[in-house]
């Protein structure tokens, strides 16, 4: 049974997410798995491929596939899986991947299995385990035909090193007319002001636990030297301590980080369906007996006034 | 100009989504409602339309006969038209079958710009427009926060990990908008009143010219095998700060490779 | 310590509520007969319209494209709806005749006997069902599932039902109802016109029905205005419930009083419990107390999660999961707090806001029906005839009807027995069965009784004995919120209408009696005044402030709980 991971890069590296996903494939055992990279001016990347368990590294590259545009890749992978008799086709989720995984899956007529947080080998075929209603169900689903098509939760798991060959193959691919219609104009640059909610790896929340609304300098610094961005409960914004665009919650944004770190918050349900599929949660609240506590990975019963500015200076200390 | 608006009636999301343990799929005997992201769609939808001065709106679902009062909340913002497919031998169907009806759907209509929500609050999927589009053979955009039309071709915003791209495409295309493009209007009551009085059409899957095998069950690809309770959380650890609270936290986010 | 609630009355005035047409004649919205409410009382008027209405296809045209028009505040018929509830079929049975049975109307069968209990905090005495509680014949229903399959039959009789539209105030010109005018929708939390806002309309109509239920917003404001109060003033009880899935089917109904409720007359606290079963696999159990309570720490959904933890109650939801909760006022005056007339020009009160609920039996469901029927009855004469609703007198047909049937007759023999109760709601003491054998004339005397907010307040340390939520059996206000289906938009203006600045009791008062946690209090300064917040989205619209020295007014239509199984 051959696999195929899509390896997608940004900025001159293979994202993490698909070396993840690359490394479990390879990790199952159930035959070979080949890497795809698709770009222009990137047969180094392949190189590294090998090092999460490629066997192979097919890559194709052309000018009109610098753009991370889906609609080329789709092309690419469609055609592999018809010259090399691929039977499953894994991707970390993205934005980009999600839109070529669907497009594929219409291509090739195959099934296609989203939010998946594992994939076992089961008898003759493969088995996802996929989490769904805001993470209260796992559901085990499978693939009634092959090819197969999988995409990955982002952060469902690590890269994790499994030497294998990592051979490049190169080849050309005939792109369709309609996946040439679409032009990249101007294409996406890092932006200064730190990341929106929805799309951050890192939230730092703040809520009535902060006493004031001075206080959320707390949280702003703590973010900024994470990385992450800055959320708040209902409660401090419905009494203008923080504007709505920044509410996590049952009637605000939901979110799912790596890691959610909620200060002066007491995880009623309004807040916590906002942001329980997070993956790690810490809490800080003075009040022992939150509901936060009884969710939270690691919870911390003390003054987060002590507490934030320690923290964010232990932080800043463990960077330089 | 002719914009088609994909849509889905979907449990009305309070209290209690649940998967039904016997079917295992998603229990949608209670309430349903317009999905709320296909609300920014319609929105975008007519707003458009205003723009350009003429036009038609045309909403379409795949879904059973009840799903028509959903299409009625469209009717009712100012769609002109809806179009829902409503056939037994459809439900259960998979991306694969799902995307198959309404590219059929589509085609009947040939519309100019094909606009579908950021995804449906039912299935937490965000995959139709893609394999619609592929389906339609059209360039596909999406997560789009700000929308360009031009005549002959459209511009789309759109926003990724990374930031904002700028894409061009000609139409006719397939758009997803993101939810922060537009806040949908209210249905005035003139709105709610005159919806139901707009041409509502109910096609069969032979309507449309789909082999029963292509839909449904049948035509599906994938399956759901069995339901489980997810993992308990893990070690969930709680201390007091003793004044060193914060190398704690430190070190539990070394621990856990967050920093 | 006399404060009383009614000392700081809330910055709203009755006609506040009152204003004539502002739109230009050719943006109001015509309809023929425009009910406000979409609850048994509006759908029933819309039904039985819609009866009339096919017979007679003359006066149908003469009221235009849309003859009937049902308005609803909540997300869709139901939405807002809570009860226990037992119903009375007989007035649904005369809606339906010919037509439907109570087969086809969703419920949860018949009442397959009763018992009820007096508590004490460890015990349970059953004693024998009071004269005023007998339900043989009667049947178990959720009150939000029946109002969805009234309005499906309002709809298929040709009413136009128009959920998410609340009705801001009441049109009046020329001495007459001229209909309503619906709230803006899109306005932020100062006010301010958001992107979205779409300003709210005037539906005008020959005829108005007020089907508000329990603290009608715009009924309110018409009694005052057409000068309909009654004898005496409208008081209220608070209800608080859960429906439960039980593994173990409760085979009969359920009423106790007594624990946790305290004897003494100062307490004022008068009500008392039911648990229904819900088929084989559900069970609605709920608390009600009269809203004359003085404690500021009484709280009727701790006291529900507090009745809960007794022997009896436990045994009955053991290894049950709660699924469902709500909260509602019920209005509790009987026959003296009637209004005078139910008519005014142009308009008719029908349902719970007009009053007519049975207290000692808990019942009230199949009244608004039949003064439904008989609102759509007397409509219908009056526009037959080629008469204009709005004179005076045309309407008095429905007085007349209402008077003579057994709605009020029913009534009048209760009359006195809610306010001459000491020992709980629905109880066997002698007194109250000498008013039932005599149907109500003996002890000859009126009593009389005060508005819910003069009560003045007294502070014990009630909430000490509140049992902390455990999340299974027990639960706390904000969980239960959730539960509700409340997803009311955070930005909108706030609805409540209440004195900021109040005595610290007072607010405590406001803070424990909310069942959704609305209120909160600030810190008391040196003259023990504090600053009351208010947290509007959290709202489930039960209107017991209104009876309490505040006033609740609609929020945007569609805002508020979603009740389904209520």
């Amino acid at each position: 049974m051959s696999t195929l991971v899509f390896l997608e890069h940004h900025g001159g590296e293979l994202q993490k997410g698909s070396l993840a996903v690359l490394s479990k494939a390879a990790g199952l055992g159930a035959g070979d798995v080949a890497g795809l990279v698709v770009g222009s001016g990137v047969e180094g990347l392949a190189a590294q491929a090998g090092a999460y368990g490629a066997a192979t590294v097919y890559v194709t590259e052309d000018a009109r596939l610098e753009a991370p545009l889906p609609q080329p890749r789709v092309d690419a992978i469609a055609q592999l899986v018809a010259e090399k008799g691929i039977e499953t086709v894994l991707f970390a989720q993205s934005i980009l991947a999600t839109d070529i995984a669907s497009g594929l899956a219409a291509r090739l007529e195959a099934g296609l299995n989203w939010q998946l947080t594992d994939l076992v080998a089961g008898d003759g075929g493969l088995v996802g385990k996929q989490s769904a209603l805001g993470d209260s169900v796992v559901v085990d689903v499978g693939w009634t035909s092959t090819p197969r098509i999988g995409l990955f939760r982002a952060g469902a798991f690590d890269p994790s090193e499994q030497a294998a060959a990592g051979t490049v193959e190169r080849f050309d691919v005939q792109l369709q007319e309609h996946s040439l219609a679409a032009e990249m104009v101007e294409q996406a640059h890092a932006e200064e002001s730190g990341p929106s909610i929805e799309d951050a790896n890192v939230i730092v929340a703040g809520g009535r636990g902060l006493g004031e609304p001075e206080k959320f300098a707390l949280v702003e610094e703590l973010a900024k030297v994470l990385g992450g961005a800055v959320a708040a409960t209902r409660a401090v914004v419905d009494a203008g301590w923080y504007p709505y665009s920044a509410q996590v919650g049952q009637t605000g944004k939901s979110v799912s980080p790596t890691l959610y770190v909620a200060c002066g918050i007491s995880g009623a349900i309004q807040h916590k369906v906002g942001m329980q599929s997070s993956k790690t949660i810490v809490a800080i609240n003075k009040d022992p007996n939150a509901p936060i506590f009884e969710f939270a990975d690691f919870g911390v019963v003390g003054d987060l006034h002590q507490i934030l500015p320690k923290l964010t200076e232990a932080l800043r200390a463990r960077k330089s | 100009m002719k914009i088609a608006v994909c849509v889905k009636e979907v449990p009305d999301a309070t209290a209690h989504k649940r998967i039904d343990p016997g079917t295992k799929r998603l229990d949608r005997s209670g309430e349903g409602a317009l999905n709320a992201f296909d609300a920014n769609a319609v929105e975008e939808a007519l707003r458009l339309k205003a723009a350009t001065g003429e036009g038609e709106v045309v909403v379409i679902s795949m879904g059973p006969e009840r799903a028509l009062n959903s299409l009625r909340k469209a009717l009712a913002m100012g769609a002109d038209r809806a179009v829902l497919v409503a056939d037994d031998a459809a439900a259960g169907s998979d991306l694969v079958a799902t995307s198959a009806v309404l590219a059929k759907a589509l085609e009947r209509e040939q519309p100019d710009l094909v606009l579908f929500g950021q995804q449906s609050s039912d299935s937490d999927g965000a995959v139709l427009w893609a394999a619609v589009a592929e389906r339609l053979r059209r360039p596909v955009i999406s997560q789009v926060a700000e929308l360009t039309l031009d005549g002959v071709s459209l511009t789309g915003k759109r926003q990724t990990e990374f930031g904002y791209d700028i894409i061009r495409a000609p139409l006719p295309a397939v758009i997803a908008v993101a939810d922060s493009i537009n806040e949908p209007r209210y249905p005035s009551l003139k709105g709610i009143m005159g919806a139901k009085s707009k041409p509502q059409e109910t096609l069969s899957l032979a309507d449309l010219g789909v082999q029963p095998g292509q839909a449904g069950e049948q035509g599906s690809r994938t399956e759901v095998l069995a339901l489980s309770d997810p993992p308990p959380r893990g070690d969930t650890r709680k201390i007091e700060d003793d004044g060193s609270a914060a190398e704690q936290i430190v070190a539990f986010l070394a621990e856990k490779r967050l920093i | 310590m006399k404060i009383r609630p009614a000392d700081y009355p809330p910055p709203f005035a009755p006609s506040d509520a009152i204003a004539a047409p502002t739109d230009p004649a050719d943006e109001r919205i015509e309809v023929g007969v425009l009910i406000v409410g979409g609850g048994p009382a509006g759908l029933a008027c819309a039904i039985r319209l819609g009866q009339l209405l096919e017979e007679s296809p003359e006066t149908a045209e003469r009221l235009g494209d849309v003859p009937v028009a049902v308005v609803e505040k909540g997300k869709s018929p139901g939405s807002h709806l809570l009860s226990g509830a037992v119903l009375n079929p007989r007035a649904l049975r005369r809606l339906f005749k010919g037509r439907l049975t109570m087969d086809d109307v969703p419920g949860y069968g018949q009442v397959h006997g009763e018992a009820v209990y007096v508590l004490t905090k460890g015990a349970a005495l059953r004693i024998p069902p009071p004269p005023t509680m007998r339900n043989h014949g009667n049947w178990v229903v959720s009150v939000s599932q029946l109002a969805r399959f009234l309005a499906e039959q309002a709809e298929s009789g040709g009413a136009a039902v128009l959920p998410e539209t609340d009705a801001q105030k009441l049109l009046v010109s020329d001495g007459r109802v001229q209909g309503i005018r619906t709230g803006d929708k899109g306005r932020g939390r100062e006010g301010q016109e958001l992107g979205t806002f779409e300003p709210g309309s005037d539906i005008v109509a020959r005829l108005t029905v007020l089907a508000e239920g329990t603290q009608g917003h715009l009924t309110g404001a018409a009694i005052a205005r057409f000068g309909l109060e009654g004898v005496q003033p409208q008081i209220w009880a608070l209800g608080v419930k859960e429906v439960w899935k039980v593994p173990k089917p409760l085979e009969h109904i359920v009423h106790t009083m007594g624990w946790p409720l305290r004897k003494s007359s100062k307490y004022g606290e008068f009500g008392g419990s039911f648990i229904y079963p819900m088929g084989r696999d559900m069970v609605s159990l709920g608390f009600v107390a009269g809203l004359e309570y003085r404690d500021v720490e009484f709280s009727v959904h701790d006291v529900l999660q507090e009745f809960k933890t007794h022997r009896l109650v436990r045994k009955i939801l053991r290894d049950g999961e709660r699924i469902a909760w709500g909260a509602k006022t019920i209005t509790e005056g009987g026959f003296h707090a009637l209004p005078k007339r139910f008519n005014a020009p142009g308009l008719l009160l029908a349902g719970e806001c007009a009053g007519l609920v049975n207290v000692p039996t808990l019942k009230g469901i199949h009244y608004a029906i039949e003064s439904g029927i008989m609102a759509a009855e007397a409509a219908f004469r009056s526009l037959q005839r080629g008469e204009s609703p709005g004179r005076v007198g045309a309407l008095d047909s429905y007085d007349e009807e209402l008077r003579g049937s057994y709605v009020l007759q029913d009534l009048r023999e209760v009359r006195n027995m809610r306010q001459v109760f000491d020992k709980g709601f629905f109880m066997g003491g002698a007194l109250a069965t000498a008013m039932t054998v005599t149907k109500g004339n003996l002890p000859p005397k009126d009593f009389h009784s005060e508005a819910n907010a003069d009560r003045t307040l007294i502070r014990t340390d009630r909430s000490s004995r509140y049992p902390a939520p455990d999340g299974k059996l027990t639960f706390d206000k904000l969980s239960s919120v959730f539960l509700s289906g409340n997803r009311t938009r955070d930005d909108q203006p706030n609805h409540i209408r209440i004195q900021r600045q109040v005595p610290h009791d007072l607010a405590d008062l406001w803070v424990r009696m909310c069942p959704a946690q609305v209120y909160e209090a600030g810190a008391a300064d040196s003259a023990g005044t504090v600053t009351v917040e208010v947290n509007p989205s959290n709202c489930v619209q039960c209107g017991a402030i209104t009876a309490k020295g505040g006033r609740l007014t609609p929020p945007e239509g569609g805002s508020g709980p979603e009740y389904t199984l209520t």
